[in-house]
């Protein structure tokens, strides 16, 4: 049973309790969508949610739309936008959006109008709650993007797809914008158990190593991000050149995988190999979006993992590492700030020069990357393991099911 | 009254799902007029709402407007006043919310520049919705509960011990709240118990001074009701 995994991890009272709330949801149809079934941080975490679900005794589905270029061009653009990104997007981009989620709510019109629950995860999904017609059951909006400061034109426009929901889920309150409906914050989390997190042997962490030409005998820094501009490789790598002249044995790991829904990581990726140039200690990795175990591996091999964000969603790449035992230098912002906590679990940093000092700071104290791992690991088994966003979409479904009272007893 | 004869001790338990009100503050005057308007769930959310959320070791300030007034606003002055409100003193939240508003105006009135002092991350005004189920989990006598509390998951100590303020706010607590069925015995149960300060200790630790609570004050494991 996965359900006795997860207990051995995260505790048995972590699991009762998920019996117990998801016992009035027992028989209800969720259905999750989303616009990718690998890469990206949305597609893991359903892999992970929905045969829980089942196994509680819910129907859970997922069913992904899906659409050309150019409506990931519009999309990506889009998920820039909400992240702050002055960008503007065609209309003929904008009819193509339309277009693909009008032909996406025809083929899913049966399963989504007879949901108990669906959940419409990010923009891309969003107008199926405006074109699928008739609907039964609730629907949830569920935002994985930092939309703390959104382009203002691109928000007016998804606004009114975005109102036609029940209810929104947020990552932090800060992210949460003004909508006609309740707004609920759910930190994303982490399984503990997948391919990417789960324990490895020293044997198997040395061979990726050395299959990447990475010096396991010499300290390490490691950033596992998409190749994103707001993931600031750039600034990373800038950050490892001024680190380096107090740490001349240091080596900068940059690994990201690819997602089917972003078009842009390609020019980033090249920005991010110039910006590296010759240096034979930066290794720029462009691995496949199902190289779960190889991540696992560079994100244990490093001494200290990096976030450098410049906007970020939640870092699901924050909590993979800090569950490693690794202290997180992580950019201000988002979801890192309710991760790295300073001198506990790492530390926060704005620029490529507070990134290199704590850098020089870490990696000059082996004892202190010990504990604040130590530190972070725990902190991360307490608040963001699957099992506590499992419970907080149980309680957010009973709490739609039961109306929005503040208060709901059951049995 | 033989306590076979009283009603069982029905163990709860509870999850609480942060809600988003959408209104900031920015300014010590914003946080003023939000907590003056602020529906009373929010008011209780960021007195005890902390408890169940995710944090850091043991909380720097027993509330969050004292927390964000240290590390929003970086008054400590007056985040150290509102620290020291014990919401337990009052009896309703509007109470408390006025005792809030009134150490603000105050703050406002001997410090002219907080009227212009804006913070960076501006404080969010949350409420909670809090769904409570049962368990299979009852008790008929004292010494039953007390050798339960120690395997009660902490949602269910605060549904039991924290939730159960604005329930049963003449007795405190649910625990408090039954042993009255129990004679000086529970009395002495509920003297122990009035004595815990659950406001800056993790749940978990709470739950350790309250087992600690009823070893202590039933004698060789007996209760005569």
């Amino acid at each position: 049973m996965l359900l006795d995994d997860y207990a051995q991890v995260a505790g048995e009272d972590a699991i009762e309790h998920l019996r117990q709330l998801a016992r009035p949801l027992a028989g209800k149809r969720f259905v999750h969508v989303n616009s990718t079934r690998v890469g990206g941080g949305v597609a893991e975490i359903l892999r992970k949610l929905i045969p829980l679900a089942r196994e509680l005794g819910i129907d859970a589905q997922w069913e992904v739309i899906t659409g050309d270029t150019e409506f990931y061009e519009c999309t990506k653009a889009m998920h820039n936008a909400l992240q702050g990104n002055p960008l503007h997007i065609p209309e003929r981009l904008l009819r193509v959006y339309e277009e693909t989620n009008r032909a996406n709510a025809e083929q899913l019109r049966d399963v989504l109008a007879a949901a108990d629950v669906v959940f419409i995860h990010d923009p891309q999904p969003a107008p199926l709650a405006e074109y699928i017609g008739k609907r039964s059951g609730r629907w949830v909006w569920r935002c994985h993007i930092d939309a703390s400061h959104p382009h203002r034109p691109v928000w007016k426009y998804l606004r009114r797809y975005v109102a036609a929901h029940d209810a929104s889920v947020f990552s932090l309150a800060s992210f949460a914008q003004a909508l006609p409906h309740t707004e609920y914050i759910i930190p994303p989390s982490i399984d503990p158990l997948s391919d990417k997190n789960i324990a490895l042997s020293e044997a198997s962490i040395r061979e990726t190593a050395i299959r990447f030409d990475i010096d396991p005998t010499r300290p390490v820094v490691a950033q596992v991000s998409r190749f994103d501009r707001f993931k600031d490789p750039v600034g990373v790598i800038a950050a490892y050149r001024l680190a380096k002249d107090y740490v001349p044995h240091l080596q900068l790991v940059l690994a990201g995988g690819s997602a089917t829904d972003d078009p842009e990581g390609e020019v980033v990726l090249a920005e991010t190999r110039a910006a590296a140039g010759d240096d034979t200690d930066i290794h720029v990795l462009a691995l496949a979006p199902d190289a779960h175990r190889t991540i696992n591996a560079l994100q244990r091999l490093a001494d200290v993992v990096i976030q450098k964000s410049t906007r970020e969603g939640f870092g699901l790449t924050v909590t993979e590492a800090m569950w490693k035992g690794k202290p997180v230098i992580g950019g201000d912002v988002g979801g890192i700030r309710l991760q790295v906590i300073d001198h506990h679990t790492g530390f926060r940093v704005s620029s490529p020069e507070g990134t290199s000092l704590r850098l020089r700071y870490l990696l000059h104290q082996p004892r202190k990357i010990q504990t604040m791992g130590w530190k972070a690991r725990e902190f991360v088994r307490e608040n963001f393991l699957v099992t506590r966003q499992l419970r907080e979409y149980l309680t957010l479904c009973v709490g739609m099911l039961h109306g929005a009272a503040e208060r709901i007893e059951l049995g | 009254m033989p306590a076979e004869q009283l009603v069982q001790f029905s163990v709860k338990d509870c999850a609480l799902l942060t809600i988003a009100t959408g209104r900031r503050a920015y300014t010590l005057g914003e946080l003023r007029a939000g907590i003056a308007g602020a529906e009373r769930d929010s008011i209780y959310f960021h007195f005890w709402g902390g408890l169940l959320q995710p944090r850091f070791e043991e909380r720097e300030f027993n509330n969050d407007f004292a927390a964000w007034m240290r590390h929003g606003l970086h008054d400590s002055r007056l985040a150290e006043k509102l620290a020291v409100i014990d919401p337990r003193e009052y009896t309703s939240l509007d109470l408390l919310r006025s005792e809030v508003v009134e150490l603000i105006d105050e703050r406002l009135d001997e410090a002219e520049y907080l009227h212009f002092s804006r913070a960076v991350q501006p404080f969010e005004f949350m409420r909670a919705q809090i769904v409570v189920f049962g368990t299979d989990k009852s008790v008929a006598c004292p010494e039953e509960l007390a050798a339960l509390i120690p395997q009660l998951p902490a949602s269910s100590i605060f549904y039991h011990f924290i939730d159960a303020r604005r329930r049963v706010p003449e007795a405190g607590d649910d625990f408090s709240a039954w042993l009255v069925n129990f004679g000086m015995p529970g009395e002495r149960v509920r003297a122990r118990l009035a004595q815990i300060d659950p406001y800056f200790i993790p749940l978990s630790v709470l739950r350790q001074q309250l087992a600690d609570a009823f070893a202590d004050q039933l004698e060789n494991g007996h209760v005569v009701g």
